[in-house]
């Protein structure tokens, strides 16, 4: 179901919605963390805007975007410059990188006919103003929404939102728990389009698809193989092809824990239910956000972040997966190498493309790395 | 060609000698701050606070100023080549490579060419790299890192809380340098450092405005270097307000002598994005060689747009100096802000064409310089001419294929005018 959704593609998807709620809108949200309860709240659909992977030859963007630009931001404005964004009307973008603030403009120039949102989080996690800022930005989006529909939000949409949405995440959560602890019942492809999926769903929908889920695999009695267990990290915004995860998988390795698709399971806990939901969300991305390359915060340095997951993982290694030309997860890779060197962790850097095609080199290097450590 | 007349002074002047002289004495005041052990900090050009470390007499260091004068010195290679060893990616800014293979290399700390920090303040404009460059310098030399987090500019105008959450964050960074230096705030001493800012600013938007001038009285892109280190470095001192001073009267008397920075001005352009600095001079030979001169010029906005009348002010200088953070810099800006600020460069400075030069270094720049093109070439009709190479990497500069398309471009200028054919 979720790799029918996914080959059928975001704006299929959108299409689809619309007919079932006529006059509602949706909105295409750009990587990495989008606070989809505030559109859902305010009536618009949030689905993800994460790039056409393979399904899109590049035609017009090479000619806005140069080649050392990465494939997400070209694929993405390839399908609005072919055309292939109907049933999307908007798109928010976020304060990630350059590429992706300079893509909103470029959003903005080339469909002006269509919503486009650029939300700035805050990168002061510890200033006594992030709260009120903070607060201030998410009122500036929803008021932005408010003029666009023509709509007010009504009373407790958006804790409704919140509470949906926190359901979500806490699942996904129990399924990533349950991974670490029998990968062999749940394959990394298997769990990653599970999520994927749920960028292009309804969320009633995907929280019920998750439902069936988790007992389901619990439920599973493979057997275990004798395979490394690693970490994938650097994965976070453009998302690798579903092949290259099984390549990893079949090449002797568990995936049991990575950052793929993070932004949708962003938070390590439940946002609060209580008091004003705009604070609760506001204050939960300063205090409640996993660790990110798009986010800085001194109390939790990513790289030591990154080690912890290991340790609570029991990971083996770590394959470090950044996207061709992805600067934050580059230039995170220093850090990292030498706190996994520090901490005597392997680590294999695997850079992929969203519309690679070929995985022997791959293949060969991580069945490489796996003997390694496996015969060490 | 027509020669200028042989009485007049060179074009360049006092304004090269006492840049270069002003430029040398900070350094020198970096390095001799190093040796008392006296409070240092590192910053960013960008939409800098500067004013405020001033204020506490805070030795400030700009890493970006040291990796350009690395690549200007063709010095900046092998220390690209050692960053990347460390682990740095061949696709990762340039200038953050140059600085940590430099910093590596024995570059920054006791004893070495540059002090080290006892204080990074990340002023984060936009440039998010800004964030990652110091989150490694901060990791390598153990400094503390002081965010001030400025929202993006991602409506007209920016909102009160935004304006109140740089203020708030600025407020924070006096109780922090107070703590490092010892020393208590002092507002009147930051009112005086505005005002020499405002001063040096009118200086700089004047000798900007000097180049509507026919001929334009130097090269805005690149002769203003040697302007943005004064204004972006050294505001808020006497000496640059001084500076622009002397700027100012020699451009003017530069005006009424008619005279420029070429023999002749056969073309006047605008120019998009940083320059190569490891090929400064042979770049600069490929515009010259056709009378090519710019009236205006983005990259010399990066530290401020002084351009529309904003001015630091020192009955507000908080206020002030988050205005200028948020709104009145290049790269707190959208890309389609900056498109319309080269509209009116290249309306208001009467320019003939747009030359984009994309480099790979800096994303912020140039990723959709090919929309910028499009829009300009489809939507405006501007001859636009887009060249690629790097503002640090060597590797990335081919002066033959450069020179082809430069010449290219500018014939077909040429052949346009001889035919009388219109833009």
């Amino acid at each position: 179901m979720c790799r029918e959704a996914l080959s059928a593609g975001l704006s299929a998807a959108a299409q689809a919605w619309k007919e079932r709620h006529p006059g509602a809108r949706t909105l295409g949200c750009f990587p990495v963390y989008s606070p989809h309860e505030l559109f859902h709240a305010a009536g618009v659909m949030p689905f993800g805007l994460l790039g056409a992977g393979a399904s899109v030859e590049i035609t017009h963007a090479d000619s806005r975007f140069q080649s050392f630009v990465c494939s997400i931001a070209k694929s993405s404005l390839e399908l609005g410059l072919q055309d292939r964004l109907g049933g999307v009307d908007g798109a928010v973008f976020h304060s990630i990188c350059d590429v992706a603030r300079n893509l909103a403009s470029v959003f903005r120039r080339n469909f002006p006919d269509r919503f486009v949102e650029f939300i700035h989080f805050p990168q002061n996690m510890i200033s006594a103003a992030s709260l009120e800022y903070a607060v201030s930005e998410y009122r500036r989006v929803l008021a932005n929404l408010g003029r666009w529909t023509g709509r007010e939000i009504p009373d407790g949409a958006l804790l409704e939102s919140i509470r949906l949405y926190n359901r979500i995440r806490g699942r996904i959560r129990d399924l990533y728990a349950l991974r670490r602890r029998h990968p062999e019942r749940l394959t990394a492809a298997e769990l990653y389009l599970l999520v994927r999926g749920g960028t292009l769903m309804d969320p009633a929908e995907f929280l019920s698809l998750l439902d069936e889920a988790l007992p389901e695999a619990e439920a599973r009695t493979s057997k275990a193989r004798d395979a490394v267990r690693v970490v994938i990290e650097g994965a976070f915004c453009e998302q690798p092809p579903v092949d290259l995860l099984e390549v990893i998988e079949r090449a002797g390795c568990y995936v049991v824990d990575d950052d793929l698709l993070i932004g949708w399971r962003w938070f390590d806990g439940d946002v609060p239910e209580t008091g004003d939901p705009v604070e609760a969300l506001a204050s939960s991305y300063l205090h409640r956000s996993v660790y990110s390359s798009v986010r800085h915060d001194p109390r939790r340095p990513r790289s030591a972040e990154l080690v912890r997951r290991v340790r609570e993982a029991g990971a083996d290694a770590v394959l470090f997966c950044p996207a061709k030309f992805c600067e934050p997860a580059l230039l995170d890779y220093v850090l990292h190498r030498q706190a996994l060197d520090r901490e005597s962790i392997p680590h294999l850097t695997v850079e992929f493309e969203e519309k690679m095609w070929t995985f022997d080199r791959v293949r060969n290097e991580v069945e490489t790395f796996v003997e390694s450590i496996l015969f060490e | 060609m027509a020669n200028a007349p042989s009485a007049a002074p060179p074009y360049q002047g006092k304004i090269h000698e006492e840049s270069r002289r002003l430029m040398t004495a900070w350094y020198e005041s970096l390095v001799r701050a190093g040796e008392r052990n006296e409070p240092t900090a590192s910053t960013m050009i960008s939409g800098n606070c500067v004013e405020i470390l001033r204020s506490f007499d805070i030795a400030t260091a700009f890493p970006e100023v040291n990796a350009l004068q690395l690549a200007i010195r063709k010095q900046s290679l092998p220390y690209i080549l050692k960053s990347e060893e460390m682990g740095y990616s061949s696709d990762n800014c340039a200038y953050v490579k140059a600085d940590a293979g430099f910093t590596f290399s024995g570059g920054v700390g006791p004893g070495a060419p540059l002090p080290a920090p006892r204080l990074i303040v990340c002023n984060f404009v936009g440039c998010n790299v800004y964030i990652k460059w110091f989150e490694h310098t901060a990791n390598f030399l153990n400094v503390p890192l002081v965010m001030i987090d400025v929202p993006f500019l991602r409506e007209r105008e920016p909102s009160a809380d935004d304006v109140r959450y740089v203020v708030a964050q600025l407020k924070e960074l006096i109780g922090v340098c107070e703590s490092v230096t010892g020393r208590k705030f002092d507002i009147d001493r930051l009112r005086e450092i505005c005002a020499h800012s405002a001063r040096a600013e009118a200086g700089w938007a004047r000798s900007k405005d000097l180049c509507k001038s026919r001929p334009a009285p130097f090269d805005a892109y690149f002769d203003s270097i040697n302007m943005m280190g004064p204004i972006n470095v050294l505001r808020g001192s006497p000496e640059a307000a001084g500076f622009f001073d002397l700027a100012v009267a020699e451009l003017e008397a530069a005006v009424a002598r008619k005279q420029g920075p070429l023999p002749e001005e056969r073309f006047r352009i605008v120019v998009e994005g940083p320059p190569p600095y490891p090929a400064y001079r042979q770049f600069r030979d490929l515009f010259a060689a056709w009378g090519a001169v710019a009236v205006q010029s983005t990259y010399s906005t990066v530290g401020g747009i002084w351009e529309w009348g904003f001015r630091h002010d020192p009955s507000r200088p908080l206020e002030s100096i988050a205005e200028h953070m948020i709104i009145h810099n290049l790269c707190n800006r959208s890309l389609l802000e900056r498109i319309a600020q080269i509209r009116r460069f290249l309306r208001e400075w009467d320019a003939d064409a747009l030359v984009i030069h994309s480099v790979k270094s800096c994303r912020l720049f140039s990723a959709g310089q090919g929309d910028m093109r499009t829009h300009f070439v489809g939507d405006l009709g501007v001859p636009t001419l887009l060249v690629e190479s790097d503002l640090e990497d060597p590797r990335y500069y081919a002066q033959a294929q450069m020179k082809n398309r430069i010449d290219a471009f500018f014939e077909s200028l040429e052949h346009q005018r001889l035919t009388g054919a219109k833009r």
